[in-house]
């Protein structure tokens, strides 16, 4: 069973955001909702890395704890949707994502919030597979039409790796044993689960090596 | 008789709304009951290469593309 992940190689990003324009295109996202970001670490300092960060669906996902409404869930895929018909709008999922993966439409009245928006790893939502409601609400389904997200697709340097967790990590191995550097994998242990959780390692050992994740 | 039959089929009635609604959790289970692998039905926006119902060949085709269209050591070595 495919489980989907997404990686991105910070070796890599150049922050063309050809990302971020790939999912707004594909999904019809309106203003003031960006469902994918570049984020740049150090910007300006030499040595500089940017990620592009979105939903990663984690395994456990904070946003699926803390809503009040239930209205998350996991594919059989491990791609973490959620329904819009029962999102109340509270915002909940948006304090509690690690990656700021949940955005709200700006355009409401009296500081409404309206129905929580992110990314689907481009599988949809709830309605039928392909359907104008479906499009409308999520976006369009392109794992169901046997494609993978577009930001991936569309990446020009390869820096944005997404699909089968075990085909992307063994693509990423190749590439970090090709070049001798870049092993971390940002959010990598945040998302699908590791000790670590994005901490630095702990317990130094004597040598110099460290033990505590990966 | 007749009241004897009334007066059961009154009970039956006035038992039913003792009845509860499901309450059990349904979060982190798949709410559309249609997996991906099944398609979308429109077949000119269907990836060529799979057959839409079978997972086997859509798991495929998913590990194909990302060899294809990620992997470039594919491709230069």
């Amino acid at each position: 069973m495919a489980r989907m992940k997404f990686i991105c190689d910070a070796e890599r990003c150049i922050e063309c955001n050809a990302c971020v324009t790939a999912c707004k295109n594909e999904h019809e996202v309106p203003w003031g909702v960006n469902r994918r970001r570049v984020v740049t670490l150090n910007d300006g300092v030499p040595g500089e890395k940017s990620i592009s960060v979105a939903c990663m669906h984690c395994s456990d996902a904070p946003c699926m704890a803390v809503c009040p409404v239930n209205c998350f869930y996991h594919t059989d895929e491990g791609v973490v949707l959620h329904n819009k018909d029962t999102c109340i709008g509270c915002g909940y999922c948006s304090y509690a994502c690690p990656f700021g993966a949940p955005q709200f439409p700006s355009q409401g009245n009296f500081g409404v919030r309206g129905k929580m928006d992110k990314c689907t790893f481009c599988a949809g939502g709830p309605e039928a597979h392909g359907s104008e409601a479906e499009f409308e609400k999520y976006g369009r389904n392109r794992l169901a039409e046997g494609k993978l997200p577009a930001c991936a697709e569309m990446c020009s340097t390869k820096a944005l790796l997404g699909g089968d967790g075990d085909v992307i990590a063994d693509i990423f191995r190749t590439r970090v044993v090709a070049r001798g550097k870049g092993a971390e994998v940002w959010g990598w242990g945040t998302a699908y689960g590791s000790k670590q959780a994005g901490q630095p390692p702990q317990n130094p050992q004597p040598g110099g090596t460290t033990t505590g994740g990966k | 008789m007749k009241a004897t039959v009334f007066l059961a089929i009154l009970l039956v009635l006035g038992t039913a709304a003792c009845t509860e609604r499901e309450q059990s959790l349904y979060q982190g289970k798949v709410q559309n009951g249609e997996p991906a692998y099944k398609g979308t039905g429109v077949s000119a926006f269907t990836a060529p290469g799979w057959t839409p119902g079978d997972r086997n060949s859509w798991e495929q085709e998913l590990k194909t593309r990302a060899q294809q269209g990620q992997n470039e050591y594919n491709r230069v070595n």
